[in-house]
């Protein structure tokens, strides 16, 4: 996600952090290569154009003069500008006090409005809602079936019928009055914004059920145009947000940043993947944080705090500490992550990692083998790997379709990570000292910028990650030093 | 992947995981989060199974018998030879240049203060350059198209508007011209015509239009629904087919594609049919599971009778310049022979393509202009570029 801005950035930054004062030519350098950048990453001209004067004005200004590190200062205030262009504030839902709360989409054609309107009645029910799906699309050949069938794996009821598309929303809401749904979902076909009859069905559609939300949906791929669309949208239907789909491609994203800029409608939500629940609200500020390669610690923890159960978790992470982690803890956390959503979305979300590391293709497929090597072990096996030898391994490996080699690869690992982890533990706490003081350390900026920018509760989050304890193992204090040489000695471990 | 990295993620999630915990469990002393907590409910409960997708080689669709599968479901098997009279004098194929005049009006006039006002001077090098990128056609494609315009404008003497923007428009139709846009079709052979892209990009919708033209032609076309993914895909495909009036082969949702598109190659050859339109699940091209699984089924495809003479990348004009790594990987995984330009009717400009073809040299082959079942056309490459200033 946004990983070649990341990319490119890293690099304009990197030659920055090695100089230590600055003059105008270099932040001009720099400048140029920013727009260059963000021109590659479909970020709207006009906002390129307004991004970089007023980046501009503020490098060249008293606040990097006076800083004792010029080049953080001056990435400091790129992310901040991005967050501003992002839009600053993470939206929040608020329902009608007359239900149904009514909720309408539009955009293009395949811009992934009826998979959106799917996860999105998704998303309603894990709200604690009761949603209704309208299928008002009733151009694209086998939509509203699209709808139903989605509609089926959410178990969320579908309206629709074959009349017109403002008959059939209007119904719904009335049917959804009556049938006690409190959230209704409106499909609508997609349209070119230059098409006036369309556009003026659309406009018919939100007379009739006055939306409470209207939303744009807008792929992650869209180019210069993006804009235009959203402003054409915007002028019938006062649009209340954007949902940006397909986040989870190597699309650079640039539309998110160009739409709040210029539009001035929030990113609410974005999908990030092919599975019904690969969609979230949308954090501009953690988006920021993850377009400069900072990570996003924030959502893997909410992530987390979703998936694991609280005891659970602290007892892995206390055992992981003391040595005692046996495998079938390891299984347990391996089936719990699963649940997390796909290895690569999660990976991507750690800060600080290499380029080299976020760029491994990951297969969740791997995941399975070392399951079913683990789960081919005895109980006693699993307390205690020591114990395998050559035939043990060799029933192992028959036993879970794999070979000995794989089977005693997988042991060896699990025994290093063990040390592995015992270390990081003592790493995380000599770095986090040093990480306060602001030095080196991404991680302190990290918090402090999130609560500068975001809604109470996530600011209240972030400074929680920066007071961060000593106690567990430190990875969120490790940064790209720490893994790179982790890395390294994984890589001479595995051959 | 290195299984050692799965470690790596699992030990730090673990760790994660004991750190949101801690705190969680810190804060709830202090307040409640009823929102927040109703959301982790949620979605503990709401787990539904969900289609996932097959990974690609656990079947070798080679051995799969027609009969296995649900090969030509006698239901959607739609209208026979006999409503295929020669309709092709009724088609009228819409000019590239009317359809694009529609869309363009409203927009026109954006390097009007070009022509006739004198000397260019740099403010009018930069619009120039901002009219390039704004069509999406790229910064570093426009930085060296205009650099080399600067240089043979400089050689030639040429310091007037009009005079530079006919030389770049000239540079630009030069990169372009000359392709050959050719859908092959070789005779006396089951012809496969495999249409991949992204998500959401038109490629069903493509092979719906595109099987009327063929049929128009006097050609007798079959469609093979091999995006088993997409809820409601091949259903969108059926519609299409009826209304053209062409046979249609599908299999089930979440079934192997390949083997779909193999049965689809079979029941063509029985059936006389000399082209297979098949469709195949819109993937995003850097998930490599899905990559392996399209270059999979372009292996398949190949297999006697089939005879792969077509694979189209499809792409949607609204395309930024992710367009071009679409391009590239596509091309990798499944050696694309031309590309199929859609929704070029609205206010994009599909300017990506230009890089696309002068970079990779990939041809655009057919342009969709509108939602009609005849909007899809030739692509003509000096209407296209003149379109790109408009």
């Amino acid at each position: 996600m946004f990983q070649s801005l990341t990319d490119k950035f890293d690099g304009i930054f990197s030659k920055l952090r090695n100089k230590g004062v600055l003059t105008e030519a270099d932040i001009d350098a720099a400048l140029k290569e920013i727009r260059i950048a963000l021109l590659e990453a479909d970020v709207n001209i006009t906002v390129v154009k307004s991004l970089r004067d007023r980046i501009k004005v503020r490098a060249l200004g008293e606040e990097v003069h006076k800083a004792l590190n010029p080049a953080q200062q001056v990435i400091k205030i790129v992310n901040e500008e991005l967050t501003e262009s992002l839009g600053g504030e993470t939206i929040s839902i608020t329902y009608n006090s007359k239900p149904p709360t009514v909720v309408m989409m539009a955009g293009l054609q395949g811009s992934g409005k009826t998979t959106t309107t799917g996860k999105l009645a998704k998303w309603f029910k894990s709200q604690g809602r009761n949603p209704l799906l309208v299928g008002a699309d009733l151009q694209r050949p086998a939509a509203v079936e699209q709808l139903r069938t989605l509609g089926r794996q959410v178990g969320v009821p579908v309206f629709s019928e074959n009349s017109d598309p403002v008959t059939v929303a209007s119904k719904a809401v009335e049917e959804a009055r009556s049938t006690g749904r409190d959230v209704v979902i409106v499909d609508t076909a997609g349209r070119l914004a230059i098409d006036d009859e369309l556009m003026e069905q659309v406009r018919q559609i939100s007379e009739a059920v006055s939306p409470d939300y209207t939303f744009l949906v807008v792929d992650a791929m869209t180019g210069q145009d993006a804009v235009t669309v959203a402003e054409s949208f915007n002028d019938k239907l006062n649009l209340d947000g954007v949902i940006l789909t397909k986040l989870d491609g190597d699309a650079r994203g640039g539309a998110a940043l160009s739409v709040k800029e210029i539009v001035g409608k929030p990113i609410a939500f974005a999908g990030t993947g092919e599975k019904l629940d690969e969609f979230e609200l949308f954090h501009p500020d953690r988006m920021a944080s993850r377009i400069l390669g900072m990570g996003d610690m924030l959502t893997l923890i909410e992530k987390a705090e979703q998936t694991f159960e609280q005891d659970e978790a602290e007892a892995a992470a206390q055992s992981l500490m003391d040595g005692t982690f046996t495998l079938d803890d390891f299984l347990e956390q391996m089936q719990q992550l699963k649940k997390m959503g796909s290895l690569g979305g999660l990976i991507k979300m750690l800060p600080g990692l290499p380029k080299e590391m976020r760029d491994v293709d990951i297969d969740d497929g791997e995941l399975a083998r070392v399951e079913a090597i683990i789960k081919s072990m005895t109980t006693i096996e699993r307390a205690e790997p020591s114990l395998i030898d050559a035939s043990r391994r060799a029933r192992i490996a028959t036993g879970s379709g794999t070979n000995p080699s794989q089977v005693s690869m997988l042991v060896k690992q699990f025994s290093e990570m063990q040390k592995m982890m015992k270390r990081m533990g003592g790493m995380g706490t000599k770095k986090a000292s040093k990480a306060r003081r602001g030095k080196k350390g991404k991680k302190a900026k990290k918090g402090g910028r999130v609560t500068a920018k975001s809604t109470a509760r996530v600011s209240e989050k972030g400074t929680k990650v920066r007071k961060a304890p000593l106690m567990l193992p430190g990875l969120d204090r490790m940064d790209a030093d720490d893994f790179e040489k982790l890395a390294s000695e994984l890589e001479e471990l595995s051959e | 992947m290195e299984p050692i990295l799965i470690i790596i993620i699992v030990a730090a999630v673990v760790a994660v995981a004991g750190l949101a915990f801690f705190f969680s469990r810190r804060s709830r002393r202090v307040e409640i989060e009823p929102q927040e907590r109703a959301q982790v409910g949620g979605r503990q409960s709401g787990d539904t199974a969900l289609l996932e997708r097959e990974a690609p080689g656990d079947k070798a669709p080679g051995e799969t018998t027609p009969g296995e599968t649900v090969d030509a479901d006698p239901d959607v098997v739609l209208a026979e030879e006999s409503t295929v009279p020669a309709v092709a004098d009724e088609v009228i194929k819409p000019s590239f240049f009317d359809r694009l005049g529609k869309a363009r009006s409203a927009f026109t006039g954006y390097l009007g203060g070009l022509v006739g006002a004198g000397a260019l001077d740099d403010e009018a090098w930069e619009d120039l350059e901002e009219a390039l990128i704004r069509a999406d056609v790229g910064v570093q494609t426009a930085m060296s198209l205009l650099e080399d315009v600067r240089s043979q404008a400089k050689e030639e003497g040429k310091d007037q508007g009009e005079e530079i923007l006919g030389l770049l428009k000239t540079r630009m139709k030069a990169e372009i011209t000359g392709k050959d846009r050719e859908l092959i079709i070789d005779e006396g052979k089951t012809n496969v015509w495999l249409f991949v892209g992204v998500n959401g990009v038109g490629k069903t919708t493509t092979i719906g239009k595109l099987g009327k033209r063929l049929v128009a032609e006097g050609h007798k076309p079959l469609m093979a629904a091999g995006d088993t993914f997409r809820a409601a895909a091949a259903e969108q495909l059926t519609m299409w087919a009826e209304r053209s009036s062409v046979d249609i082969v599908r299999g089930n949702e979440g079934g192997d594609p390949a083997s779909v598109i193999f049965d689809g190659i079979k029941a063509a050859e029985a059936r006389g049919c000399d082209v297979v339109l098949a469709d195949t699940a819109g993937r995003l091209q850097n998930k490599s599971n899905l990559m392996d699984e399209l270059s999979k089924v372009r292996r398949v495809a190949a297999k006697e009778p089939g005879h792969v003479s077509e694979v189209l990348l499809v792409i949607d004009a609204t395309t930024g310049q992710n367009g071009m790594t679409q391009a590239k990987v596509f091309a990798e995984a499944v050696e694309v022979t031309g590309v199929v330009l859609t929704k070029l009717d609205g206010s994009a400009k599909g300017g990506i393509v230009f890089a696309i073809e002068s970079e990779l040299g990939l041809p655009v082959k057919l342009v969709g202009l509108g939602e009609g079942v005849d909007d899809l056309v030739d692509f003509d490459p000096d209407a296209f570029v003149n379109a790109l200033f408009e």
